[in-house]
């Protein structure tokens, strides 16, 4: 495996893509808004349940409906510190694994399409490289930026969440351990599902727009899990997000192995 | 001669077109070899294939002693190739760009700045080293991609519409470092054109392909030779017997075939070949016509290509 030339392709890609101003926003701007504005939003969920006339009645009320996990994890604090607990670690949890799944289909309808796009697919194919190391360099390239998007804003969420709540929990509550198996199980994994399905759909598409609305389909599993986490259906705890990583981690395989019988040479010169 | 490049009954099919049918021929070490062809004749496909980018349906070939099918990173390692399009990544410097396929290349690490610096400077570009290429004229992009092809110093060349889309003065650059190339660096070329005048000016050996089938290969003299049926020739004679050296060149159609004109004080007339000339010569001696000058204009392979090219046409 000739690694010099699997990092040269990865920097190639990630410095064309810092060129793009297009893929570079949504992926500054959605993890800023997320991590650093809503937390503060959210920490005013108390007041803004106090002023809609909401008594605490309602809210216990709520909470009996939700899971029984969810249930034990909000005992013993008070309704403040409840509703603040219930969207920052509980509600937040899907929505964040929209973010590693974003970036890696961004970065890799720039890095497939969009490379066949500005015709520069060509070139690349007349060096030395193997079908399998530029398959790895391309799957590495958006891995590797949605891996570290999604680590930078997981720090700035800690910090975040933290320091907006602390007012009302007085101590450092966040993250918890469901939140850890979610960062170093569950994202690690996400990318390779938007990878793998925009490897596959990028063979289709003419370009970078084609291939980012075909392969947009991908987050529609994630946003399921927001509705189901929101209506109380489920709730992420540390077994469900372990299990959750897992299935993920299996579709990835899948997906990867169709993504490298359809990544052949010939196949990318329209062949 | 060692043959760099072998073909034999290559073929290849892309669905019902049949982009290269048949092809067969041997490209020699240290040669500029013209691949001619207009737009859709097979010449992008022939570099793929012989570069291992796509697989033939049928045939054989090697290349610098590999399989392209078996061995194409080891191949791809010793050749270097200009796509018609430069394709160069316009977001990127022309530092960067060349950097990237230096590592791609597997050139030595601790010789890329130096070969980037040396390549920049051979191509006029190392003023502009640090801007993004989407500000240069397409022929600083060509110029760029020639430097890209060059990087790790290639022993087979391919060359695929060089000088395409550039002015005149940077198409002659590309042209004199094609034929530095091949001349003192002893490179060997496959150049695809379809610019005749050029393949004429720079090719040693020129192959025509119509429809994905080889219709000619040989030097451009051997072919203007061999197709070229038709020669314009300048004759001079004394300005007072002209009207008889007219009257001459009427009585012999099968050998003057064209109606002889004056032009700038000689008479010009398209025989049917090389020849004719002694015959023509012969009959305006043997009526007395003083001939101080003839002169037959040199056959080029554009005439080849055409008379080619009417043959195919009248095949189908």
């Amino acid at each position: 495996m000739n690694t010099r030339a699997i990092f040269a392709i990865i920097r190639k890609d990630l410095k064309v893509v810092s060129q793009n101003k297009g893929v570079v926003l949504p992926i500054i701007i959605v993890p800023l808004v997320m991590f650093a504005i809503l937390p503060w939003v959210l920490t005013r969920a108390p007041a803004l349940v106090n002023i809609a006339g909401v008594s605490s009645g309602n809210v216990d009320g709520l909470i009996a409906r939700m899971p029984a996990g969810l249930q034990g994890a909000l005992s013993g604090l008070n309704i403040n510190q409840q509703i603040t607990v219930f969207f920052l670690v509980y509600m937040m949890a899907p929505f964040f694994l929209i973010i590693p799944l974003m970036v890696a289909s961004t970065i890799a309808a720039d890095s497939f399409a969009g490379e066949k796009e500005r015709k520069t697919m060509e070139a690349l194919l007349y060096t030395p490289t193997t079908d399998r190391e530029l398959f790895i360099a391309k799957l590495l390239s958006g891995w590797l930026a949605a891996i570290a998007v999604a680590l930078a804003g997981f720090a700035l969420y800690v910090i975040m969440a933290n320091a907006a709540a602390w007012s009302q929990m007085g101590h450092i509550f966040f993250p918890n351990a469901m939140w850890l198996v979610m960062i170093f199980w569950v994202v690690p994994a996400l990318p390779g599902v938007g990878l793998g399905v925009m490897v596959l759909v990028s063979s289709r598409a003419q370009g970078f727009q084609d291939a980012y609305q075909l392969g947009s389909f991908v987050v529609l599993p994630v946003v399921f899990l927001v509705i189901m986490q929101t209506s109380g259906a489920i709730y992420f705890n540390v077994t469900l997000v372990f299990l959750l990583g897992l299935v993920i981690w299996l579709l990835d395989g899948l997906l990867i192995w169709l993504g490298s019988r359809s990544f052949r040479r010939g196949r990318l010169m329209g062949a | 001669m060692t043959a760099v490049i072998t073909i034999n009954q290559l073929t290849r099919h892309f669905k019902e077109t049949v982009a290269v049918d048949q092809l067969s021929l041997e490209v020699h070490a240290g040669e500029i070899f013209g691949f001619l062809g207009h737009n859709g004749a097979g010449k992008t496909t022939t570099v793929r294939l012989l570069n291992g980018v796509i697989e033939p349906t049928s045939g054989s070939m090697r290349v610098l002693g590999l399989d392209p099918q078996v061995d194409g990173p080891k191949l791809r390692a010793r050749t270097g190739v200009l796509t018609e399009t430069p394709s160069m990544d316009e977001r990127l410097t022309a530092w960067d760009n060349l950097s990237i396929y230096a590592d791609l290349y597997g050139v030595p690490r601790l010789q890329v700045s130096g070969r980037i610096t040396e390549l920049l400077a051979e191509f006029d570009l190392a003023d502009r080293a640090q801007e993004k290429v989407s500000g240069y004229s397409k022929g600083m992009k060509q110029r760029l991609a020639l430097a890209r092809a060059l990087l790790h110093k290639p022993e087979l060349l391919f060359l695929d519409e060089a000088t395409s889309g550039l002015d005149p003065i940077a198409a002659h650059h590309v042209n004199d470092l094609i034929e530095r190339l091949a001349r003192r660096e002893h490179h060997t070329v496959f150049m695809c054109t379809h610019n005749l005048v050029e393949a004429q000016k720079l090719c040693d050996r020129v192959a025509v392909l119509e429809h994905g089938r080889l219709v000619a290969l040989g030097t451009p003299a051997e072919l203007t030779r061999q197709y070229v049926r038709r020669l314009d020739v300048e004759i001079e004679v004394n300005e007072e017997q002209e009207e008889g050296a007219l009257q001459v060149l009427r009585s012999l159609p099968r050998l003057a075939i064209s109606e002889p004109v004056r032009t700038n004080g000689a008479l010009t007339v398209t025989l049917a070949g090389h020849e004719a000339i002694p015959d023509v010569l012969e009959a305006l001696v043997h009526q007395s016509v003083r001939v101080y000058r003839i002169a037959a204009q040199e056959a080029n392979l554009e005439q080849v290509y055409f008379a080619l090219h009417g043959e195919e046409e009248s095949v189908q």
